[in-house]
């Protein structure tokens, strides 16, 4: 979770002094869901994710350089600078990636389930997505279908509270995210987000199941998105959490452990970002070449 | 009395005067009016400036059916493409039901659509889409390209019976320029001839105006009279300015941030061809970005996209008649 933090808050600092352009989203506070679920995971386990997708990245097992290398636009980037913050993909670690538009990945991740199903395979699918994307017809339809043809995706709802710039209550009615696929019939769950360990226990569970053939899930995650929707945000619509108050929640803090391991986080961005400065810039033609297939 | 605005309060003012002179305009969509202090919220309240979820389909349809019940909706979309979601209400709903209705019912509605925002924002968020509704029957497409011409479009765009598009550029959004106070409509279908020139006619579409009377300005050291025209509306089309100005240089260059085979440039061109077959002393130069998509890193979309430089080039490059 350390990497993560320490990433987010480098890359904070970096679209700050113009290193990093563009539109970037942080997951600052929300590390422990993407590190309970994707510590769990296999290379083969297809994971999407969406505009906030940094911390799904790592946890996934992407490299860090070349994750950083990406967000300055480099060659050596996982997307050789074409994707950017809000389209990573890596392949061979089964981040399938990100899309940028809001609830655009749910029916991706079940088609890779569809696939892993058809292919005689019990690797799985994982979908990250925020309590936001609920109220979007794209996913009724998809928990339908998965539900009607039992894929074996797990859908993971991110719930911060904070749909972009405006509250959950203001976009439904509906307190729980869990409660939203309540008709369909199968195993949904809400737990504390910013607790790993309840992170970890509640998607191992779905994951075993899944694992032999059963699906689809949803796993919601209380957590906290500590900044704002982008970088740079002026944060008007909401008051600020208090220290003492963040201290309380923080799934870091939470989970205790050592100076050491943020130092060695730290460090590896460090190591990251100083691999990204020495990268040269794609060549411009790439653009251009990289249309079709 | 005119004073200098950003293109987006110009805008502003625009639904805010409206919704002042005319009860029945509404202004919803994400993310709006998010504090209590909001200047729509706090002038109108919560009943004619409404928040809505991540729903563009509902939020797009519903704004339909209150126009057809007699309102005349604002929906703001902050990104072009969130229209892309629920392409069917706006492609083959809203513009079809006076036509199929035989003009038993009008859709007054206006969808506020932020595009090109080309400062790496990658390959979703970027799209300078505005051709793909250019061709579709009934809808209007309007293309501010100032901060005047953004409070004229949308006050005639909400005061219109038709569905509009309203496409506003991201990377003019604080630009400054003079906007009339009060009323001020800008008729849609009317073409600006924004610089007078005999050499050659630059059409420039949205964003790629500021671009092209750089563009005139080099061109004038080099002792090439540009004339530039901005179309202001795709739909309807003012293609006789166009052609008035094709018979007077007798070449065209046109320049738009689409991507070349979606773009709105195309169509223009193949007018001018079609109807201006006889004015014209040199092919027509079309000025666009690679048919590719908009890429994140900074030199791969420099490299895709057009700007005052490349428009010079093309009008300097292409066969000078005899």
């Amino acid at each position: 979770m350390w990497r993560i933090r320490a990433f987010e808050e480098r890359v904070g600092q970096l679209t700050r002094a113009n290193e990093v352009h563009g539109l970037v989203h942080l997951s600052t506070g929300q590390e422990a869901v993407a590190v309970g679920v994707c510590s769990q995971l296999r290379d083969d386990d297809v994971v999407y994710s969406g505009h906030r997708a940094h911390g799904h990245a790592l946890a996934k097992g992407a490299p860090m350089g070349p994750l950083m290398a990406e967000l300055m636009g480099r060659d050596t980037g996982l997307c050789r600078g074409l994707g950017g913050s809000m389209h990573l993909v890596s392949r061979e670690h089964g981040f399938l990636g990100a899309t940028g538009v809001v609830g655009g990945n749910v029916p991706l991740a079940l088609g890779s389930a569809l696939a892993a199903r058809l292919s005689g395979s019990d690797a799985i699918a994982v979908v990250f997505f925020g309590d936001g994307a609920v109220q979007g017809g794209i996913f009724v339809e998809s928990v339908n279908i998965a539900a009607l043809w039992r894929l074996p995706a797990i859908l993971v709802c991110e719930n911060n509270g904070f749909a972009e710039f405006t509250p959950r209550s203001a976009h439904t009615v509906v307190e729980r995210v869990s409660d939203v696929v309540a008709p369909y019939g199968f195993p949904r769950e809400t737990v504390d987000g910013n607790d790993v360990h309840a992170v970890r226990e509640a998607f191992g569970r779905f994951l075993a199941q899944a694992r032999a053939g059963e699906g689809p899930f949803l796993l919601e995650c209380l957590t906290h998105r500590l900044g704002g929707h982008y970088e740079g945000d002026p944060q008007r619509y909401r008051e600020q959490i208090g220290d003492e108050e963040w201290r309380a929640i923080d799934p870091i803090l939470r989970l205790g452990g050592g100076v050491d391991l943020e130092e060695e986080a730290r460090a590896e961005v460090e190591g990251a970002v100083e691999f990204a400065r020495a990268s040269p810039f794609p060549p411009a033609s790439l653009t251009a070449d990289l249309v079709y297939a | 009395m005119a004073r200098e605005l950003p293109y987006i309060a110009a805008i502003g003012e625009a639904i805010h005067q409206e919704m002042e002179r005319d009860d029945t305009v509404l202004y919803i969509g994400q993310n709006i009016a998010t504090t209590d202090d909001d200047p729509y919220l706090k002038a109108f309240g919560s009943d004619r400036v409404r928040v809505t979820p991540i729903s563009e389909t509902a939020e797009i349809g519903m704004a339909i059916g209150a126009a057809m019940a007699g309102y005349r909706p604002v929906v703001e979309l902050y990104m072009a493409e969130f229209m892309l979601v629920a392409m069917d209400q706006v492609v083959n709903e809203a513009n079809r039901f006076h036509y199929m209705t035989a003009g038993q019912v009008n859709v007054p509605v206006v969808l506020k659509a932020g595009y090109g925002f080309t400062a790496g924002w990658a390959g979703q968020h970027t799209g300078t889409i505005y051709g793909m509704f250019m061709g579709v029957p009934g809808l209007k497409v309007a293309l501010p390209a100032t901060p005047a011409d953004a409070k004229g479009l949308m006050t005639a765009s909400i005061r219109d019976d038709n569905p509009v598009v309203f496409f506003h550029h991201y990377l003019l959004t604080l630009e400054h320029g003079d906007v009339p106070e009060g009323e001020h409509v800008v008729p849609l279908g009317q073409a600006n001839v924004v610089r007078e020139g005999g050499d050659v006619t630059i059409v420039a579409l949205g964003y790629m105006l500021g671009q092209a009377l750089e563009a005139a300005e080099q061109l004038a050291s080099e002792g090439v009279q540009a004339e530039v025209i901005d179309p202001r509306t795709l739909a309807p089309l003012d293609t006789a300015t166009i052609l008035t100005s094709v018979e007077k240089t007798g070449r065209l260059v046109v320049v738009d941030q689409s991507t070349r085979h979606g773009s709105a440039a195309a169509v223009i061109a193949a007018e001018v061809a079609s109807e201006g077959f006889s004015s014209l002393k040199a092919p027509v130069q079309l000025v666009t970005a690679l048919d590719a998509t908009i890429p994140y890193s900074e030199p791969m979309e420099q490299y895709l996209l057009p700007d005052a430089a490349k428009i010079a080039a093309a009008v300097l490059e292409s066969p000078v008649p005899a």
